[in-house]
C-alpha cells in the first residue's frame, strides 16, 4: 500500500466563477522509504501541491481532492485535531529560505525544543539530551554551543540542516523538501543532499524532493513527476525519464540544460512562457510551445496514460518505438 | 569563438587588464572595539580580449561580486591597476572617465531589482543616449527601438512598464539597456541564476549571439559550472578573494588541478552517468573573512593539506596551461 495516495489534486484561487487552477487534477502516490523528485518551471504548482497536503492553504484557496490517504487515513475527512498530529510529525516539511523560516527571535535549540514538547511530549532533561542529538546527528560542528545561537548567527546551510533537525525530530514517515538547496552554494548543496539521502535511507522514510534542479533530482530520486501549468504531463523511473522522455516537454526542458548541448554553439530552447491566468490554452496546455503540437493537441485535452510505468499526459508520446515499451498498452510484461 | 577568425588580429585586441586588483573593506568590530580589514579581494589579475567570454566562478563570499564593482568603475579598488583601452584607472581623469564608463556596462542578477519599476522601457532604454550626448530625440527613439528588436522584444514593448514583463523578458530589457551605449566590455553577474531553465537558455543565446554580433567583451559571473562551460573561453576560479586557477576553459574542465576546481566541479550535480565526478566531500564552509586562515586560504577545507599549507601562502604557478596557486599541485597533474 502507498504511503501516499493523492488523486484528483485540485487547488484553485480567485473568483469562484472564474477560478485561476494552480494545481489541476493532480495525481500522484508515494511509496514507503521512497524519494519522489517533483519538478518544473515556476509557476507549475509545485510547492501550491505540498501546501495543499499540509493543510496550508488559506482561504480564499480552494482545495478539492478524490483521495488524500496518508498512511491509511484519510486526509480529508479527519478532524483538525487528529491531522495536526500527523502533519509537523508524521509528515514534515522543510523550505526554501532556512534563515526566513526560522524565527530570528529566538534560538534555534528553542525552536527545535518547541516541536520536541507538542509532538513528543519531551520534557527536562531528556528535552536537550534529544535536542542536542538531532543537532549531532544532521553533522552541525560544536552542536552544544549551536543550541544557543540565534539564526542570524549560523550560515544559510547550518540553517537548513536546523531546518531539517526540526523536521526529523519525531521521525517522520514522509519528509517533504520544498527547493531545500536552491538557496545554497554548490558544495553546501552537495553537504546538504547527501545528508537528507543518508537520513533517508537511516530511517526509511520517504521523501517528496521539489526542484527545478533536473540534475539533483537525477542523481539521488527514485522516481519524478515533471508538472507544467499544475497538471502533471509525465512520471517515470529515474533514469528511464532522463533517458527517454515521452512527453516533448520533458524532452525540451532536458534539452534546454546546457550540458545537454556540450560542444554546440548554442542551447536548444522552448519558445514563450508557462501560461499564466488569463492565456491557458484551450487543449493541451503546452501546445502554443510545442513543436510537435497539431489541430487535435490545440482543441483537445488531453488526459494522462500509462506507457509500460510512465504516466504521459500527450496525445502523442515520444519515444515509445523503443525496446522495453509498448504504445497505449498496460502490458506489464513489456517492462 | 572559431566561426570569427578573419580578424584576428582585431580578436586579439586586450580591452581590459587587470593587474593585483585588490580591495580592502574597514569594518567596525562594535562600539568601542575598533575596526577590521575584510580583504574581499586580494591581488586578481587577468586580461580580456575584444569578443571573448572571461567566466569567474565561486561560491558566495568568494569576491565576484566586489571584482564586479571595481571593473565597472563603481569602486576603487585599495591598490591595482585596472586598464581600459591602454588609460590607467588610477591616474585616470575626471575627463577620462567620463570617456570610458560608457565603454563598461553591466547586467544584474535579478531583473526584478534592476529595472525601475516606475519608467517605461522606452525611457528606460533612452536615458543613457540623453545622458551621454545624443541629444536628438528621433535619433535616440530609433536607436531604442532597434535595440528593443535586437534583444526579441516587440515594438510596442516600449510603452510597457517593467511589471507587465516576465522574468526572462525584463532580463532581455536590462540587456538591451546595457548595450545602448555599444560597450567593448560588458559585466554579467549572475545573470540567469533568477530565471528557468527554459529560459536560462534563451537568455544564454542572447548573450552569445549579441558577442558575436558586436564583439563585446564578457565578464560572467557565475556559479553554475555547466552555464560557464558553455559561454566562457577562459576561466578563473575564486576562492576567499583570490583566483586559485585561472586559464582556459576548455583545459580547466578537462582536468581540473586545484583541489577546489576539482571539489567544485565534483559537487555539481549532472543528469547523465558518465558526466558524474566522483564526489569530493568538502568539509565546513567558507572562513570568516573577519579572521581569515594562515597559510592556503583553503586549507580549512583541503582533503590535501599538509604543514605547508597552513604556514605559507601559495602563489600562482604556470602548469598545464593555466595559473593554479597550490603547493601540491605538481601531485594532481
Amino acid at each position: 500500500m502507498s504511503l501516499l495516495d493523492v488523486q484528483n489534486l485540485t487547488v484553485e484561487f480567485g473568483r469562484a466563477d472564474q477560478p485561476f487552477r494552480a494545481v489541476d487534477a493532480l495525481s500522484f502516490s508515494v511509496e514507503p522509504g521512497e524519494i519522489l523528485g517533483i519538478v518544473g518551471e515556476s509557476g507549475s504548482g509545485k510547492s501550491v501541491t505540498q501546501l495543499a497536503l499540509m493543510g496550508l492553504i488559506e482561504e480564499p484557496g480552494r482545495v478539492r481532492a478524490d483521495r488524500l490517504v496518508f498512511d491509511g487515513k484519510d486526509l480529508l475527512t479527519l478532524p483538525a485535531s487528529e491531522k495536526r498530529k500527523i502533519l509537523g510529525c508524521d509528515i514534515a516539511m522543510i523550505f526554501q529560505d532556512a534563515l526566513t523560516s526560522l524565527n530570528p527571535a529566538f534560538t534555534v535549540g528553542y525552536q527545535l525544543e518547541e516541536t520536541l514538547k507538542l509532538h513528543a511530549g519531551l520534557r527536562g532533561a531528556a528535552l536537550h539530551a534529544r535536542a542536542l542529538e538531532l543537532l549531532e546527528l544532521v553533522e552541525i560542528p560544536a552542536a552544544k554551543s549551536r543550541l544557543r545561537a540565534f539564526p542570524h548567527q549560523l550560515s544559510g546551510g547550518m540553517c537548513q540542516r536546523v531546518m531539517i533537525a526540526m523536521a526529523i525530530a519525531c521521525n517522520p514517515k514522509l519528509l517533504i523538501a520544498d527547493e531545500p538547496t536552491t538557496a545554497l552554494d554548490v558544495t553546501v548543496q552537495a553537504q546538504i543532499m547527501e545528508l537528507l539521502v543518508n537520513l533517508q535511507k537511516q530511517q526509511g522514510m520517504a521523501l517528496i524532493l521539489i526542484t527545478h534542479d533536473l540534475a539533483v533530482v537525477a542523481e539521488v530520486a527514485h522516481r519524478v513527476a515533471v508538472m507544467y501549468a499544475g497538471q502533471l504531463v509525465e512520471s517515470n523511473r529515474v533514469p528511464t525519464l532522463f533517458e527517454q522522455p515521452h512527453h516533448p516537454y520533458t524532452e525540451a526542458l532536458l534539452a534546454s540544460i546546457p550540458e545537454h548541448s556540450k560542444g554546440a554553439a548554442r542551447l536548444s530552447t522552448l519558445a514563450g512562457v508557462v501560461p499564466g491566468q488569463y492565456d491557458r490554452p484551450k487543449g493541451c496546455l503546452l501546445s502554443p510551445r510545442c513543436a510537435y503540437a497539431n489541430e487535435r493537441c490545440i482543441r483537445e485535452v488531453p488526459g494522462v496514460d500509462d506507457i509500460g510505468q510512465a504516466q504521459v499526459r500527450c496525445f502523442m508520446p515520444l519515444n515509445t518505438q523503443a525496446p522495453g515499451f509498448s504504445m497505449g498498452s498496460n502490458s506489464e510484461s513489456a517492462v | 569563438m572559431n566561426t570569427i577568425t578573419t580578424a584576428s588580429s582585431e580578436l586579439q585586441k586586450i580591452v581590459m587588464a587587470a593587474q593585483d586588483l585588490t580591495r580592502h573593506y574597514s569594518v567596525s568590530r562594535g562600539l568601542g572595539k575598533g575596526h577590521a580589514t575584510v580583504k574581499a579581494l586580494n591581488g586578481v589579475s587577468f586580461e580580456l580580449h575584444r569578443g571573448q567570454t572571461l567566466a569567474v566562478v565561486g561560491e558566495s563570499g568568494c569576491g565576484k561580486s566586489t571584482l564586479a564593482r571595481q571593473l565597472t568603475l563603481v569602486e576603487k579598488p585599495t591598490s591595482g591597476s585596472l586598464i581600459i583601452q591602454d588609460t590607467n584607472m588610477a591616474q585616470a581623469s575626471p575627463a577620462d572617465l567620463k570617456r570610458l564608463r560608457p565603454k563598461v556596462q553591466m547586467v544584474f542578477q535579478s531583473p526584478y531589482a534592476s529595472l525601475n519599476p516606475r519608467k517605461q522601457v522606452q525611457a528606460m532604454l533612452e536615458e543613457p543616449l540623453k545622458l551621454n550626448g545624443v541629444d536628438r530625440a528621433d535619433e535616440r527613439r530609433e536607436r531604442v527601438s532597434a535595440a528593443i528588436a535586437r534583444v526579441g522584444l516587440r515594438p510596442e514593448h516600449a510603452q510597457r512598464y517593467p511589471h507587465m514583463f516576465s522574468g526572462g523578458q525584463r532580463q532581455r530589457i536590462a540587456i538591451a539597456r546595457a548595450m545602448m551605449l555599444s560597450p567593448d566590455i560588458l559585466v554579467a553577474d549572475e545573470p540567469t541564476s533568477a530565471l528557468d531553465v527554459s529560459i536560462q537558455a534563451q537568455i544564454l543565446n542572447l548573450f552569445m549571439d549579441l558577442q558575436d554580433e558586436l564583439g563585446t567583451a564578457y565578464v560572467f559571473i557565475s556559479h553554475n559550472l555547466s552555464v560557464v562551460e558553455h559561454v566562457a573561453q577562459d576561466v578563473m576560479v575564486m576562492y576567499f578573494g583570490s583566483a586559485v586557477e585561472q586559464g582556459s576553459k576548455s583545459e580547466i574542465f578537462s582536468h581540473p588541478l586545484h583541489p577546489y576546481t576539482r571539489a567544485l566541479m565534483s559537487a555539481t550535480p549532472a543528469i547523465r552517468a558518465h558526466d558524474r565526478r566522483e564526489k569530493i566531500k568538502l568539509v565546513g564552509e567558507l572562513p570568516s573573512p573577519l579572521n581569515p586562515p594562515t597559510g592556503c586560504t583553503f586549507h580549512t577545507r583541503c582533503p590535501y593539506v599538509t604543514e605547508q599549507c597552513r604556514a605559507e601562502v601559495p602563489l600562482p604557478q604556470r602548469i598545464e596551461g593555466r595559473d593554479v596557486a597550490c603547493h601540491r599541485v605538481a601531485e594532481f597533474v
